[in-house]
This record gives structure tokens, C-alpha cells and sequence, in this order.
């Protein structure tokens, strides 16, 4: 399955992924803290030239994660225009740009194996209070396993559907769907046991 | 344990499998991603507890950098953005359905998901969502639930259906519903 990490490498491919998290905290706190419309502004400017510095491809990509919000920009400078004071808009606007942004650079700088690395060792402590923290850890590769077999099937549907109705294929398929994934889940437990099954306590 | 693992894993799928499927038409020609019915799917077939954790992995995955969200979106962004408040709502609305099929003891079993999917997938996801709007949108509360109103009618039928088809799985799969053996 195909992750949102970049796959032009960059230096900061290399940083630990909890600096970068911790990075991630902090200057989204800042954002909200600081409300100047220079300082805004400047973080914008900011982040987005990080974007250009390992190339047009990355650049590219980066900006087409960034799509969903421009209907909140539209929204908020359009809201504001109409309220007559479009300098809070802007504001507004380039924060929450700034947040979604900085956040997706982490993203496409990090590695799954490196996210998946810092959940292991975040969750150390967790699974020691017997709250279910192994049981996700588990499930993790499970997940990304099966969800495009799931997805597959439910490709399979859709034209079994299209090959017999002139109607659209609605929200019915999501009845054979659930089934399947039951079913599935089914087998995968039955196979777990027959593997010698799981024991998320006595990992580590 | 095994039955447990694979039903949370395999739930966390279905609702990243029904984000990426076609837009799915509901009654009325209202097009919308299924995305939140597998949300709310997972709390009444899964129960409460099983729920939350599917859809807790759900998040994670999408948390670490999987195009899991409908439309192929996901990482970390998906958690800073003006909506962040609807996601983090997910868990939450899971398991708040998954609470009242399971201890609110109603009849016909449809009427029951439907309800718990309303109070989940409705209410505690709007509650949450508008939270999160105002705070990243700069916006009043009753102004955020002003412009999510346009989505009401699309999920109350997103939760209607969700009644029906947690009634057909009961009836195809009366041990995976454990709840509905029980009046």
C-alpha cells in the first residue's frame, strides 16, 4: 500500500520522527498563540519555502495534499468580505493553511516504518496498564494487509452490480461488504490460531 | 483473543475500503462517502469497546501517513485541518452507537443501530466537529453549525440505512451481532 511519504528523499527524511512530532506540536501551538498578521504571514512564507527546497516533484505533490482546504480559504475570506473585516480572515486563513501544511511535511518526511517505530515505543509504557495498546500494535499490519483486498472485493462488486443494473451501484454494497469483512475476520482468526495465536503481553 | 483482533483489524479496513469505493448514491440522489456509515457500521456491529479500538486504528493508520480518509487524504494534516474535529469525533461516535445497541434493549433491532447511529455518528460527530471548526475556523459556535446543517439530512439517512443493514447482517450473521440475540 502506498503511504503519503515522499519518495524524493530529503535530510530531513533522516530526523528522528519524535523531534519531528514534537516540532510539529509546538510550532502549530505557536501559530495559535501568536495572532499578528505579519507573524502569520511569515510562517506561511516559511513553511512554504521548505516546500520548495527539495524540488519541484516533492513541491508538486506537496501542494496537491493541500487541496482540501482551500474551500475553508474561499469560505473564510469570502465570510469576512461580506462582514466587513477581511484583515481577520486573511488570518485566520493563513493559519490554518500554515497548520494543515507544516503538518503535512512531517508527514511526507517520515517514513511508516519510522511512524510505526515511535508507536512501539510510545505505546511501552501504555501496555503495561493493560489497556488494549498491544491489540492495535497487532492489528497494525492486519490493516494494511487487508484493506486493499478489502477494497478489491469491493471493486468486484461494483461491476457484478454495473454488469446487471442500469441503476448506479448505491450504498447496497455495503451490506455484502460488511459480510465479507466478517467472514474474512473469521478466517484470519482461525489462521492466527493455527499459527500459534497472539499474545500481545509478552512482546519486548 | 484472535476473533478479536481480527474483527478490530478487519472493521479498521472496511471503513478505510468504503472511503476509497465510489461515492455511494443514497435514496434521493444524495451523493456521499460511506466513510462515516462504516463509523458508525463498526459501533453497532462491533459493540462499544471493539468499536472504539477498530476505529482508533483507523485513526492511527491515517495518523501515520496512510491515504486512508475518503478521497485517498490522510497523515497528519488530515488532524490540523478546520474538519480534524470530525475525525477525532470517529472513536468517540464508535463507541457512544456501540453503548446504546448495546444496553438500550428495543425492538426492531433496525430502529435500535439507527438510533445509536444518530446519538454516535450525529450527534457526538457534530459535537466534536463544530468544536474543532470554530477553534480552527475562528468562528462562533452556533456559526459552525450553521454551515454543517447542509449535511443533516445526508447522515440521518446515512444512519437510517445504517439501521437496515446492521438488521441484514444480524439476520446473515446472528453470532457476529451478539447483541441482538438478547432482547
Amino acid at each position: 500500500m502506498i503511504s503519503l511519504t515522499s519518495p524524493v528523499k530529503t535530510r530531513a527524511h533522516n530526523w528522528p520522527a519524535g523531534l519531528k512530532l514534537l516540532g510539529l506540536a509546538a510550532t502549530t501551538t505557536l501559530l495559535f498563540l501568536i495572532p499578528g498578521i505579519r507573524f502569520q504571514a511569515a510562517a506561511l512564507v516559511s513553511v512554504l519555502a521548505l516546500y520548495t527546497i527539495p524540488g519541484r516533484h516533492f513541491l508538486h505533490h506537496g501542494l496537491r495534499q493541500l487541496r482540501v482546504i482551500w474551500p475553508f480559504v474561499a469560505l473564510l475570506l469570502v465570510w469576512h468580505a461580506i462582514a466587513g473585516n477581511w484583515p481577520e480572515g486573511i488570518r485566520t486563513a493563513l493559519r490554518m493553511t500554515s497548520a494543515v501544511a507544516i503538518a503535512n511535511l512531517v508527514t511526507m518526511t517520515t517514513s511508516l516504518g519510522d511512524m510505526t517505530d515511535l508507536l512501539h515505543r510510545l505505546f511501552r509504557p501504555l501496555r503495561r496498564t493493560g489497556l488494549p495498546f498491544g491489540i492495535i500494535e497487532i492489528a497494525i499490519p492486519l490493516v494494511i494487509r487487508f484493506t486493499p483486498v478489502l477494497i478489491g472485493k469491493g471493486r468486484l462488486l461494483l461491476d457484478a452490480w454495473r454488469a446487471r443494473s442500469p441503476r448506479r451501484a448505491n450504498w447496497h454494497i455495503v451490506l455484502p461488504m460488511a459480510l465479507l469483512a466478517l467472514d474474512d475476520a473469521d478466517h484470519l482468526a482461525e489462521a492466527l490460531r493455527a499459527r500459534g495465536g497472539l499474545n500481545p503481553r509478552d512482546e519486548d | 483473543m484472535e476473533k478479536n483482533v481480527a474483527q478490530i483489524a478487519l472493521f479498521a479496513a472496511l471503513i478505510a475500503a468504503l472511503g476509497l469505493v465510489p461515492p455511494i448514491t443514497l435514496p434521493f440522489g444524495i451523493p456521499v462517502t460511506a466513510q462515516s456509515m462504516g463509523v458508525m457500521l463498526t459501533g453497532a456491529i462491533l459493540g462499544a469497546r471493539r468499536g472504539f479500538l477498530s476505529v482508533m486504528l483507523f485513526l492511527l493508520l491515517v495518523a501515520i501517513g496512510l491515504p486512508l480518509l475518503s478521497g485517498g487524504r490522510g497523515g497528519l494534516a488530515a488532524f490540523t485541518a478546520p474538519t480534524s474535529g470530525f475525525l477525532i469525533a470517529f472513536p468517540v461516535a464508535a463507541y457512544v452507537t456501540g453503548l446504546f445497541v448495546e444496553h438500550i434493549a428495543l425492538r426492531p433491532i433496525a430502529l435500535r443501530a439507527a438510533l445509536g447511529a444518530v446519538l454516535g455518528g450525529i450527534v457526538v460527530m457534530y459535537a466534536f466537529g463544530i468544536i474543532g471548526m470554530s477553534i480552527g475556523l475562528g468562528k462562533s459556535i452556533p456559526e459552525c453549525l450553521l454551515l454543517v446543517t447542509a449535511f443533516l439530512p445526508g447522515d440521518l439517512l446515512k444512519a437510517g440505512v445504517t439501521g437496515m443493514l446492521v438488521s441484514a447482517i444480524a439476520k446473515a450473521r446472528p453470532q457476529s451481532v451478539a447483541w441482538s440475540l438478547n432482547v
